[in-house]
Parts: C-alpha cells; structure tokens; sequence
C-alpha cells in the first residue's frame, strides 16, 4: 500500500505530454522577447564599457558586431561546414533511431536488447567521442563529426518512436488481430501512422541538439573549416570579439534548426491528424 | 439459407485460470441467420464471440467457423468484425477505412476503392468517402465500422455491443440499418448486447446466457422481421415489430430467462 505512491513521481516521464503541437502565439507575440534581447545587448554594452571588463573575459556587442560585419563570407561558409554535418547526421540519425525503434516494437527480443543500450547512450556524453572518432577516421573528412551527431540524435528519435508505436489503442491492435495483419501491416497500417506525432516530437528535440553536437565535435581536431573549430582557434589566438562573432553564429544556426523543427513537427501532425474544421 | 452452417461449437469450455467464463457450450448459428447472445456481465458472452473470433482459444470443444478451424477463418477473413468502439483509424479517410481489411488482404487500388464505394453506399455514408472519421457522428462512425466489417463480403458478421455507445434514438435507426443490410449481404450475425429489446427485434434466436459458470441456459426465438421482405426493408416494418403484441411476448420470455438463469 505504501508502494502505491511511487510510480507517480516517475508517471510525467511517460506521459505524452511531450506532443505539444505548438501554442498559438499573438500577433505581438514576438515583441517581448526581441525587447528583451535588444536590453539585454544594451546592457551588456554598458556594463562592459562603465566597468571596464578586459576584453578576454567578455567583448561588448558592438566589438562583436563589428567582427561579423568584417567576415560575412567566412561566417557563411564555416556556418554551412557545420550547417551540414548537423543536417546529414540529423537525418541519418532519425532514419535510424525511426527503424531501431520499428525493430524493437516488432519483436521482444530485439526490444530487449535494443532498449538497455539506447537507455545507456542517452547516459553517455556522445560528444566526447569525438576525439576517438577523429583518431579512427582521419583528421581530414567529415565523418567522425556526422557520427557524433548521428549518434547523439538517435536517442530521443528512438525513445520518442518508441513511445509512439507503444500507445496502440487495444481496439485498434484487436482489429489487427482479427484482420490477420502481419507484424508489418501492422506497422504500417496502424502503429506507425499512431507514432507520427510522438516522431515529430522526437525529430524537434533533436534538431537543436544535432547543431550543439556539430558544433562542439569541431572543439576536439580535425577539419578546420567549421563554427566549433573557428571558436576554438580564435580564442587560443586571444581573438575574443572574433570568437564570440562565431558563437554568434552557432546560436543562429541552432535557432535555424530549432525552428526547422518546429515547423515540421507542425506541418506533419496537422496533416496527419487534421481535425473538424 | 445455404446448407452449411456459420458457425458450430461443440462442447466449447474457457477457463481464466480459476475462472471457468464458458461451459459446455452447444451453439450452431445457420447460413443468413441473425443470433444474439445476451446475459448479465460477466456471463461470457463477449469470450464466446472472441473464441469464434479466433481472438480467444477455446480450453475444450471444437469450434467451425464457415466450415473450417477458427484460425483458418481469420486467416482467410470469412468474418467480419465491429466492437462497440468504432475503432476508425484517424490517419485514413472514411473510405480508406472501409478498404483497410481488403488492403491487409492485398487487393489491388482500384477494386479496393470500388468496393469501398459500393459499401459506403449501402450504409448510406456516399457522401462522406473522403472524410476524416473525426468529421462523423459516432452513429455515422459505427456505420462506417459496419461497412469495414462487410469489405471482404464475409459469410459472417462478429458484433460486440456495436451500439452499446449510441443514444436510444440513433441506436433504434442503427438497429433498422443493420437488419436491411444483414438481408441485402445474407450474411450471418452473431451479436452480443445488453438490451433485450435489441436483441428481440434483430434476432431470429435470442442465446440467454447466465454467469459462473458461463453458459446457455435458454435459446427464445426472436421477432427479426421476414428475410423475404428484408430486401426492402424500411424502418417502419421494424417499427411495426416493435409496437406487436408477439415483440412483448418475446421480450417477457427472454426477461424471464435471464431471471432463472440468475436463481439458478
């Protein structure tokens, strides 16, 4: 009777709120937080400026400003560098997190082996890696950059998926039963479709996550041409305001994905559950 | 009624562990015959439907189902199925609704989506082909749930309380519906229910069941109005069995069996 109580502490990390299809923002909505943000920069201007701060500790916006001002075309292309290994190993890595999940849904075996080691890769900082990835593949490809991101967003495409195609409604997997589905029509038809939502879900938490990993496996060798490589050069050449420019950079390139990822969890589960008009 | 019969259980017992749920059960259901089982909760009624479904394994007896083992039955779709939920997938359009049993089955496009007009038209939903089940009534979904049922045109028709959840009006027309498309296909039903009165004007048998041990301790004939006429059934020949003086002798009958049952 005591033990009754304790599922409820872990009850929200099972439940679906995790499917929030995006709140209706006002017509204003976006006007607060770029006030905020524009304060903020001021000041930050300021303060740096009134206090004194030495510029290894914290530039001000505007030195930053003028740093990005100056380069546009090599922030482009180390954005782009980066930009691409987020997107390949974001797609590769939800690819595989989506069929590792169908394959653990489709038998217990394989759920029994597949789910203790993706719960353990989801304890493991996978950015670490980086360095024995660059060590087995080369300093001079992109590979070991594109693993770490595939790896690091297979976990919640997976754990999300999983979810998904486990919340099949009893009549639903019944019918199935009784229409002498196969363990794939069933799939297809029925848990796959369900899990849609729950994907998406997955897919958006990832997004943002696949640029911080591109972004820091840059920070461990390898290929010179990205964000994460830059900032870490610039600032061991005390090139502070040039390194912050670059942080810059990596948080618009994170936004980019996080909203890419908004946008597609939006549009796929509006299409797929369109409701009364 | 052709010759063979939907379905034959000789001796079928189920037992849940300790529970026994059915006991000696000796049921044959003819070709075009309309059969209801009916008893309090817990009589057995939805394990037996689910036995002949091939859903649940019998622990004892033999179950046929259109002349084969019920597994072969499912396998080769020769029923179909409606619970009381409707159970329509959200993803699908009405139609492809309807299609999913023939798309399981791998028929191709095109016949797939000529047959789901043909049943989309018998159950009055034509015009709806291309909605989404949430856009539907919940009578109008069950009638969808019916046509799905009837895709592969089986010999036979599995109802669990299919309109347990439907209001007393809609659930009087579903009843009306039901019996002229049951006369239209030919088809066989075997339909689980609560309500007496359901299972009086539907049926051509009325099964009484009883629980613990669960089992058939009367079979009353039912008021199903004549299958000649069925063709061409309206609602108010059955709302002419519903107001006869034979529908209320029925109903007492059935009433009056699922009293001794429970005595007993």
């Amino acid at each position: 009777m005591t033990t009754s109580k304790v599922p409820h502490r872990f009850a929200n990390l099972h439940g679906d709120s995790g499917v929030q299809v995006g709140k209706t923002v006002g017509k204003f909505g976006w006007l607060p937080p770029v006030v905020f943000g524009v304060g903020a920069l001021a000041l930050w201007e300021v303060v740096v400026r009134v206090a004194g701060v030495p510029a290894f500790i914290l530039p001000t916006p505007s030195a930053i400003g003028a740093q990005i001002v100056a380069q546009p075309a090599v922030l482009l292309s180390t954005s782009w560098a980066t930009g691409l290994n987020a997107l390949v190993g974001l797609v590769a890595g939800f690819v595989l997190g989506v069929v590792l999940a169908l394959l653990a849904a489709s038998s217990r075996l394989l759920s029994d082996l597949t789910t203790p080691v993706v719960a353990a890769a989801s304890a493991v900082p996978i950015v670490a890696l980086a360095p024995v990835f660059t060590t087995m593949f080369g300093s001079t490809t992109e590979i070991p950059r594109r693993l770490v991101v595939m790896l690091v967003v297979i976990v919640p495409v997976f754990i999300a998926t999983a979810r998904g195609l486990r919340q099949v409604q009893p009549v639903h997997a019944e019918l199935m039963t009784a229409l002498a589905a196969t363990p794939w029509q069933h799939a297809r038809f029925v848990r796959l479709p369900g899990a849609i939502p729950h994907i998406m879900t997955g897919l958006r938490l990832a997004a943002p996550a696949a640029v911080i990993a591109a972004v820091v496996a840059e920070y461990f060798g390898g290929l010179q041409n990205g964000l994460g490589s830059r900032i870490s050069s610039a600032a061991a050449n005390t090139a502070y305001a040039r390194a912050w420019a670059f942080v810059a950079a990596s948080i618009v390139l994170g936004l980019l994905f996080h909203f890419a990822g908004l946008l597609a969890e939006r549009l796929v589960t509006r299409r797929t559950l369109r409701r009364t008009p | 009624m052709k010759g063979t019969s939907a379905v034959e259980l000789v001796g079928v017992d189920k037992d849940f562990g300790e529970v026994n749920a059915l006991s000696g059960i000796e049921l044959t259901i003819g070709g075009g015959e309309f059969v209801s089982l009916i008893g309090p909760s817990g009589c057995g009624k939805s394990t037996l439907l689910r036995v002949v479904a091939d859903l649940e394994q019998p622990s004892a007896g033999t179950v046929t189902v259109g002349g084969k083992p019920p597994r072969q039955a499912r396998v080769d779709q020769e029923y179909g199925i409606a619970f009381q939920q409707a159970g329509l997938l959200e993803w699908r359009t009405v139609a492809e609704n309807v299609e999913l049993p023939l798309h399981v089955h791998g028929m191709a496009k095109p016949q797939r989506q000529a047959r789901a007009a043909e049943l989309l038209e018998l159950v009055g939903l034509a015009d709806f082909a291309g909605s989404r089940p949430s856009q539907l009534s919940g009578g109008m979904q069950q009638r969808v749930a019916i046509a799905r049922a009837l895709a592969p045109s089986p010999r036979l028709l599995l109802m669990d309380e299919p309109f347990g959840a439907l209001d007393e009006m809609t659930r009087e027309r579903m009843q009306a519906e039901l019996l002229r498309i049951a006369g239209e296909t030919g088809a066989a039903v075997l339909f689980v229910t609560h309500s007496i009165p359901e299972a009086v004007v539907l049926s051509d048998r009325v099964v009484v069941m009883s629980p613990r041990p669960g089992r058939i301790t009367e079979i009353v004939t039912g008021r199903r109005p004549a299958v000649g006429k069925a063709a061409e059934l309206d609602p108010d020949d059955v709302e002419d069995v519903r107001e006869s003086s034979a529908f209320f002798a029925a109903i007492t009958a059935v009433r009056e069996a699922l009293r001794k049952g429970h005595e007993a």
